[in-house]
Formats: structure tokens, C-alpha cells, sequence
């Protein structure tokens, strides 16, 4: 093992992706610790697909230093990926195989022995519950099995990070919930998982350690609970108005001294406040009458746009 | 973990998926000589042979079957190096799958290829035992026909393969078919001398791959080799190939490698 204990699995500083003119990543740094699950939280464009891709060895590191298990991604690509699994934000399934098929032609890409492969990939289709499609092909199956199956695969090398980009991006909300749990799984038992995702409740669920990236940087570092604490309040008052006239064009006459922010959006008005009940208590007393209020818990969602002044899905 | 096993890999998904429709391809082997050699051969031959001036009193037969050996050659491998490459960088993305894993761009180009060297040396194998059953393969020396058939297919594979990972869409795979491989069906030697063309399409024939596979062939089935042209046949389709590669190479890692 090159890695020691303490030591970072994947280690950058100053890490930059260029296309052209174009800066992807800009000048990032970030640990990733073994048995951690960890994310990078950023809309479309943020610069997490390009991370990924550079830890995966298959994009050059413009600039910066990047190590993955202590090693040089330029030079020791076939050694890394040897290590990682990897499920890429494009499904890369072979659609005219079959489910089982395809498990063991990949693991066949790491030099392992069929006999080995055979019993693997029956482990693996029976943790994500792809077992009875077993012999079907790949094609037909639906969204959400195929990402259950990129799954699968990644995991046929038995790696020691597993890298994960926007797992659940396009699937049904019932589909998302089985690849979380799956994945809840994996973190259980001590893989560790690195993960790029654009929903702030997928961060909340799976990451224990998160960053915040926009535009190419980072530019919040902390557990879920931390970065809500340090960047939002407990509670959000959403305000609904039925049309522009009964909204109000200035609201600190009504919100000042009840809440400590407002961040009014085009379709409602968000009031920051750790006790949404008085807050909302408060604006009735004062006679502001919204077509509908709504208190909830703080997000992710709301650290994002406290610190981009934009929401994370357009 | 040597590298040359690492180049092999490739060649599990590729014979997973031929598992698939290999019945296919064989009859379509079989098939495809004897249409062409019926019709050629004896249809057009009883023809071409009345008037009779081949070189040393050959049959019509004799000269069209290897020049076909070593045509089709060109146009299974160029097909299997335009859409399938374009489609694991684009489509189906097996190439990323790859990549993914161990294997390096040297692997995914020499695997591929040498995928499509397996099918040149299946297509070959069948098409030549077709040939023998018409009586053309005048001299065992013909059955060296086959490795030349499988370095004609990888001379085309491989340049096209570079070309492949280059552009953007397919639209240039037809326009390649129609305006270079038919052609060179056509006009390298395959059913006429290429002396019989006009002064510089002769010149042009004669820098084409494919008439130096088809004179290749020619020479080994009718056991008529000459040793100083045999050996500028092989240089010249060896060097197509080492060429090819490079340039698939250098265009592999270009587009997939960003
Ligand atoms: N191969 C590429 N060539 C040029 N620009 C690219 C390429 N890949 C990504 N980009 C650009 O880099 C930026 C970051 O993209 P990406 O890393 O895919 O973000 P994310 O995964 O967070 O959506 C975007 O502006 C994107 O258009
Ligand atoms: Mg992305």
C-alpha cells in the first residue's frame, strides 16, 4: 500500500482544468480521507465533471498538484485506475450484452481471473438487486437500473474509492431512492465514496464532508449540518404572492427585526430566520397577507444561493 | 501485468459482442465469394476468356478471385473501423468504459485492431477454401494469401480507425466509401490489369493500398510470385499500417483524452 495511514487517498492544491481560454477548475484544493463520503455540490458547468475526470486519469492536470493514492495521475494512470471504480455521469454500459456479461468483460479489463468474475458478478447483481435480469440485455432496462448496474461494475475491482458522478441525475424519485440506499450500503461498509451531485437533498443523504463549487472553485468547505449552520439560519419562511401588485417592492418595512435575511426570488421571497413560526407570526401582526407562507428547515439549497445569489438547478 | 496482456483486454468486449452475430458474419463469408465468384468467374469470365489476353493463359476465373479476396478485405475492415470507432467514443462509449479500467489508449487501438485482424483472418480463411472449391488457387503458395488478406484489412483499419476518433460525425464515412474504397474496388486491379487504365489513373492505382494487396494475392494464389515486387507489396501495406497506427494513436488520446 502507498498510502499510509492519515494520509489523504486523493490529495490537490491549486488544482486547474483549461480548456482553451475556458477555466473548468480553478486553483482547487481538497483531501479525500479513506472511508469518508464526500462531495462536491455545484450546478451544470460547476467544474465537477472535469475534477472527476482528472482523478480518473483520463484528462490532463493543467496546473496544480494532484495525487491519488500518493500517485502521479500523468504518469501512473494504470496503477490508479486499477483502484478506483468508477461510475461516470454518462452511462458507458454495453447495451448489446448482457447485465451479467457486461460485469465480467469489465472485470476482464482488470486482469481478472473468470472463475473469480463469475462469483463476483453474482455478489454484485444481488446488491443491486439486478439478479432475476441477470441473462436479459442491458438495453431495454430503465434508467435507473442501468445507473444500478454502472454501480455494479465499478465495484468488480473491489477499489478503494469509488467515484461517483451525478449518480441519480435523471432518474425517477423512486429510482433515486434505491441507488441512495444502495450507496448508503457501500459508505456502511466502508467504501470510499466520492460523489458529485447538483441536488442538495442527494448531499444532505450521502456525504459526510462536502464542498460547495461554482463557477470552478470551491467556495464552502464542511459537513452538511456545518455549512447550514454557518451559512444559513435554522428555519426558511417561504413567501408566495398570487401576482407582482400584493408583492411589496421593498420588504425591510416588514421583515426588519423579525428575520436576519431576505433573499427575494422571481417566484417567491425566502426570509431567513432560526424561528420560522414567530417570523411568519410576526408579518401577519404587521398585515403583509402572501398567497401562501411556507416554514421549513434550512438546506444546502439555501447555503448555495446565500453564497452564489443563484439556485443550484436553473 | 505485462503490456502486452494489457493490450489484449480490449478483445473481451469485442468477442462478447461478436458472440452475438457471428453466425451472421460467417454466412455472409461464405455467401458473399460465391455470388461474386459465380458471377465474375464464370458469368462475366466466359466472356473475358473468349477474348483471351490475360497474362501467361490464365482464366478469367483465376485473376478476379484473389483481386475480390483482397478487395473485400478492404471494405470489411474499413467498415469496421469507421462506425464502430466513432460509436465507442460517442454513442456506446465503450472506449470510456476503457478507460476506466487498466487499459491505456495503446490498448484500445492495438485491441480494436486487432479485433479486426481476427475477422480479416475468419473472412479470409473461408473465402479462400470458396476460391480453392472454384479451382482458382493454383499453388499451396495461396494459403499465405491469408495472413496478406489480414494485413490488407488492418493497412485500411488502421487509417480509418485514426480517422474515425477524429471527426465529429459520420457524415465523412459514406463520403469515404463512395469516393475512395469503391473506387479502389473498382479501378486497383481487382477486375482488370491496372495497365488497361489511362496514363495517370494507372499511376494513382498503383499508390493505392489495395493494388498492392491484390497483386499480393494474385501472385500466391497462381503461384506466380516475383520476390523484388512481393516484397515492395509487403513494405508498402506494412507501412499503411505502422502509419495508421500511429496516427489512430495520436487521434485516440487527442479525443479522448481532454
Ligand atoms: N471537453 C471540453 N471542452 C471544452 N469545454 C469543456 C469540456 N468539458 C467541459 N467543458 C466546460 O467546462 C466547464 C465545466 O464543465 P463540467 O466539468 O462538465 O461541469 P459540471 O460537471 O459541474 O457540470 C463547462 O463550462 C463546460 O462547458
Ligand atoms: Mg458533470
Amino acid at each position: 500500500m502507498t498510502t499510509q495511514d492519515g494520509q489523504p487517498l486523493i490529495h490537490a492544491r491549486g488544482l486547474v482544468k483549461r480548456f482553451g481560454e475556458l477555466v473548468a477548475v480553478d486553483a482547487i484544493d481538497f483531501d479525500l480521507q479513506r472511508g469518508e463520503a464526500f462531495g462536491f455540490l455545484g450546478p451544470n458547468g460547476a467544474g465537477k465533471t472535469s475534477t472527476m475526470r482528472m482523478i480518473g486519469c483520463v484528462s490532463p492536470v493543467s496546473e496544480g498538484t494532484l495525487r491519488v493514492f500518493d500517485l502521479d495521475p500523468a504518469e501512473d494512470g494504470v496503477e490508479i485506475r486499477a483502484r478506483l471504480g468508477v461510475v461516470p455521469q454518462e452511462d458507458s454500459l454495453d447495451l448489446e450484452l448482457t447485465v451479467r456479461e457486461n460485469i465480467i468483460v469489465y472485470g476482464r479489463y482488470f486482469g481478472l481471473a473468470r472463475s473469480v468474475l463469475k462469483q463476483r458478478a453474482d455478489e454484485l447483481l444481488d446488491f443491486v438487486e439486478l439478479t432475476e435480469r441477470a441473462k436479459d440485455r442491458v438495453e431495454p432496462l430503465s434508467g435507473g437500473m442501468k445507473r444500478r448496474l454502472t454501480i455494479a461494475r465499478s465495484l468488480v475491482n473491489e477499489p478503494e474509492v469509488l467515484l461517483l458522478d451525478e449518480p441519480t441525475t435523471g432518474l425517477d424519485p423512486q429510482a433515486r431512492h434505491v441507488v441512495w440506499d444502495r450507496l448508503y450500503r457501500l459508505k456502511r461498509q466502508g467504501v470510499t465514496l466520492l460523489l458529485t451531485t447538483h441536488y442538495m437533498d442527494e448531499a444532505e443523504q450521502l456525504c459526510d464532508r462536502l464542498v460547495v463549487m461554482d463557477k470552478g472553485k470551491i467556495v464552502a468547505e464542511g459537513s452538511p449540518r456545518e455549512l447550514i449552520e454557518r451559512y444559513s439560519t435554522r428555519e426558511v419562511v417561504e413567501l408566495r404572492f398570487a401576482d407582482d401588485d400584493g408583492r411589496p417592492e421593498d420588504f425591510s418595512e416588514w421583515t426588519d427585526g423579525l428575520v436576519s435575511r431576505v433573499e427575494p426570488l422571481p417566484d417567491r421571497v425566502l426570509l431567513y430566520t432560526d424561528d420560522g413560526d414567530a417570523a411568519s407570526h410576526g408579518l401577519h401582526e404587521r398585515g403583509l397577507v402572501p398567497e401562501s407562507i411556507l416554514v421549513r428547515r434550512s438546506t444546502l439549497e439555501d447555503v448555495f444561493l446565500h453564497l452564489t445569489g443563484r439556485s443550484l438547478i436553473e | 501485468m505485462t503490456d502486452y496482456a494489457l493490450s489484449l483486454r480490449p478483445l473481451e468486449f469485442f468477442f462478447a459482442q461478436y458472440k452475438r452475430v457471428w453466425r451472421g458474419t460467417i454466412v455472409s463469408s461464405v455467401v458473399t465469394p460465391i455470388i461474386y465468384l459465380t458471377a465474375f468467374g464464370f458469368g462475366l469470365g466466359t466472356l473475358v476468356d473468349r477474348s483471351a489476353d490475360l497474362p501467361d493463359g490464365i482464366s478469367y476465373l483465376e485473376f478476379v478471385a484473389p483481386g475480390l479476396l483482397a478487395a473485400t478485405a478492404m471494405q470489411i475492415a474499413s467498415f469496421e473501423a469507421s462506425w464502430p470507432v466513432l460509436s465507442a467514443i460517442k454513442w456506446s462509449r465503450q472506449y470510456h468504459a476503457m478507460l476506466a479500467t487498466p487499459l491505456r489508449i495503446v490498448d484500445i487501438v492495438l485491441g480494436h485492431q486487432g479485433f479486426i485482424a481476427f475477422r480479416m483472418l475468419m473472412t479470409a480463411t473461408i473465402y479462400l477454401g470458396a476460391i480453392a472449391a472454384f479451382g482458382a488457387v493454383n499453388s499451396p503458395l495461396g494459403l499465405l494469401a491469408i495472413p496478406v488478406t489480414v494485413l490488407v484489412g488492418v493497412a485500411f483499419a488502421a487509417p480509418i480507425a485514426a480517422w474515425g476518433a477524429y471527426t465529429e460525425t459520420d457524415a465523412s464515412f459514406v463520403a469515404i466509401f463512395r469516393f475512395l474504397i469503391i473506387p479502389m474496388f473498382l479501378f486497383s486491379g481487382t477486375f482488370f490489369p491496372i495497365d488497361r487504365l489511362p496514363g495517370v489513373l494507372e499511376v494513382v492505382a498503383y499508390a493505392t493500398p489495395l493494388w498492392h494487396g491484390v497483386d499480393l494475392c494474385r501472385q500466391l494464389t497462381l503461384g506466380d510470385v516475383h520476390p523484388a515486387s512481393a516484397l515492395v507489396h509487403v513494405v508498402y501495406l506494412l507501412a499503411f499500417t505502422g502509419v495508421g497506427l500511429a496516427l489512430a494513436f495520436y487521434s485516440y488520446r487527442r479525443r479522448l483524452l481532454v
